[in-house]
């Protein structure tokens, strides 16, 4: 497995406080990797540094690439698509226009118009709604607007921070099973950040936990189930 | 009934200058979440720009254009020299700045071209007057028509136009697709002073060329901006032309026309006191 995603001693601090302590993990292409952790052990934050949203010491290589200290939009530019903490929803902009805004950076116009028609096949919901503000959305659509938006980079790399944060059970599984087809169908890489670590740990191939800043356990996806400490602590049995 | 329509057109004509004024003040506060005082100066400065090139004899429309050019420039200059290094100061700070900005621009502009009155052409042809209009109103209103829908066009249909409106509400999430948000900031001074440049032009030949030319112009506008919602371009338009039917009835048939002035002022206050988010603008609670 070739790493697409590579990530040694991260560091990050808000102000004087650091909150990473030196992450450790990597990621292969066409792999869906989850992150599991408790409340404010430094999951979003890691997300965060990758995507140079936070102040950074430490390596992170990303197709061959050093992109620690780029800038956010660069690094976007790069292929690294972001599902924010908080979902990033342009509130005031229709549907239509958060999904043209996800594909900014993108030159191949036909292409972009495709996906537009792509992502309303995913969720068929989204293409009712797309003349509407995307603030009058309901949760369970407004994540699936923020998956769509991040996908319209045609990204290489899909950074999501808890996309089953407040959805019904049944909506979950359906972005679940959706973001697993849309990984089988163009390849493209996810590391998942999830609360629910029975669903995550079900869709990802690897996965890792963090622990106040540091990455604790590492390994596949049915390595991470069978352990006794992950099962006590993330999935309750 | 023939002399209130006069008023209303000849309210239109300024309205409309006052509407694009107040777009511009939209336009900034929409990015920065603050009003730039230095607006009116900006035009003014603008303005005095166009008078040489047509003093030096440039044609009035090669010198028109230019002059936005040359408007759009100075504005993106100001934003990247002197906005982009307090963008992270606190709020008194950046208005420190644009009042600082606003009296430079007018000593500078004093300096120059002395504080002395003077007169600045109007290019429409005596054909396009009407018979409550003269040529002058008729030709600011249909340029100031003309630059409220290019901007409409451009914000509503253009990739460059949705960027902007979206590194102004979320520069998060802006950076995440790619926007360079700093460069639509200074894009954003660079059209609202170019919208400015136009308002100026359009005034100058009715209140004439001088330094202090903008300062009564931009209370109007303020008072336009605040009365369609600060942050709402179709309602700072809506206010601007209210402003200015209003401000010309009153003036002459209720107050006179030496207190029209207050007639802003008036408004300003009012608005704020009875719904501070004005007619158009969303209602927010505090940030900053
Ligand atoms: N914007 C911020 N400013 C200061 N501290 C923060 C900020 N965001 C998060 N933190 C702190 O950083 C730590 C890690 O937070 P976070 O990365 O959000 O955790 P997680 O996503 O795993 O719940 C927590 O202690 C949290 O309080
Ligand atoms: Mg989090």
């Amino acid at each position: 497995m070739t790493a697409l995603l590579e990530v040694a001693d991260l560091r990050a601090s808000y102000g004087a406080t650091r909150v990473l302590h030196g992450i450790e993990f990597s990621l292969g292409e066409r792999s869906i990797t989850a992150v599991l952790g408790a409340n404010g052990a430094g999951k979003t934050t890691t997300l965060r540094a990758l995507c140079g949203m936070v102040r950074t010491e430490g390596e992170i290589r990303f197709a061959g690439q050093r992109i620690a200290g780029r800038r956010t939009e660069d690094i976007a530019r790069l292929g690294i698509a972001h599902v924010p903490d908080g979902r990033g929803t342009f509130l005031y902009l229709t549907t239509e226009e958060n999904l043209r805004l996800g594909a900014y950076a993108r030159k191949d116009k036909r292409a972009v118009a495709r996906d537009v028609e792509r992502m309303y096949a995913y969720f068929p919901r989204l293409k009712e709604r797309r003349r509407q503000q995307a603030g009058t959305l309901s949760g369970g659509e407004q994540q699936m607007l923020a998956v769509s938006r991040a996908l319209m980079l045609a990204p290489k790399l899909l950074l999501l921070d808890e996309p089953s944060f407040g959805l019904a059970p049944l909506v979950v599984r359906e972005l679940f099973g959706i973001l697993r087809a849309i990984n089988a169908e163009s390849g493209v890489s996810m590391l998942l950040v999830e609360q629910n670590a029975a669903m995550a740990l079900e869709l990802a191939d690897h996965a890792c936990v963090i622990e106040t800043g540091r990455v604790v356990i590492a390994g596949t996806a049915a390595e991470l189930k069978r352990d006794d400490g992950v099962r006590r602590a993330y999935l309750g049995y | 009934m023939e002399a209130v329509l006069l008023q209303v057109l000849a309210g239109l004509a300024t309205g409309g200058i006052y509407a694009s004024l107040a777009l511009a003040l939209v336009m900034i506060y929409q990015a920065t979440h603050l009003v730039n005082f230095a607006q009116g100066e900006m035009a003014m400065f603008a303005t005095y720009i166009a008078w040489s090139l047509v003093n030096a004899g440039v044609g009035y429309w090669p010198a028109f254009l230019l002059t936005v050019l040359i408007a759009f420039v100075l504005g993106v200059l100001i934003e990247r020299v002197v906005i982009r290094p307090v963008e992270n100061a606190p709020v008194l700070a950046v208005v420190v700045v644009f009042i600082g900005l606003l009296v430079i621009l007018n000593s500078v502009a004093g300096w120059i071209f002395t504080y002395t009155i003077k007169s600045f052409p109007s290019p429409f042809p005596p054909a396009l007057g009407i018979r409550y209009m003269s040529p002058h109103q008729v030709g600011a209103l249909l340029v100031t028509l003309i630059v409220l829908a290019l901007l409409y066009l451009f914000f509503r249909f253009t990739p460059l136009g949705l960027a902007m409106r979206a590194a102004a509400q979320n520069p998060v999430s802006s950076r995440l697709v790619g926007i360079r948000v700093g460069w639509m900031l200074a894009l954003g001074w660079g059209l609202a002073a170019a919208v400015g440049a136009v308002a100026g032009m359009m005034v100058a030949p009715i209140v004439y060329l001088d330094p202090n030319m903008m300062s009564g112009i931009l209370l109007y506008a303020f008072a336009a901006a605040l009365l369609g919602g600060i942050d709402s371009p179709g309602g700072a338009v809506v206010g601007g032309l209210v402003v200015g039917v209003l401000e010309n009835l009153l003036g002459a048939f209720v107050i006179g026309n030496e207190l029209k002035l207050v007639v802003a002022l008036v408004l300003i206050v009012g608005v704020l006191l009875v719904r501070p988010s004005g007619f158009f603008g969303s209602v927010q609670v505090s940030r900053v």
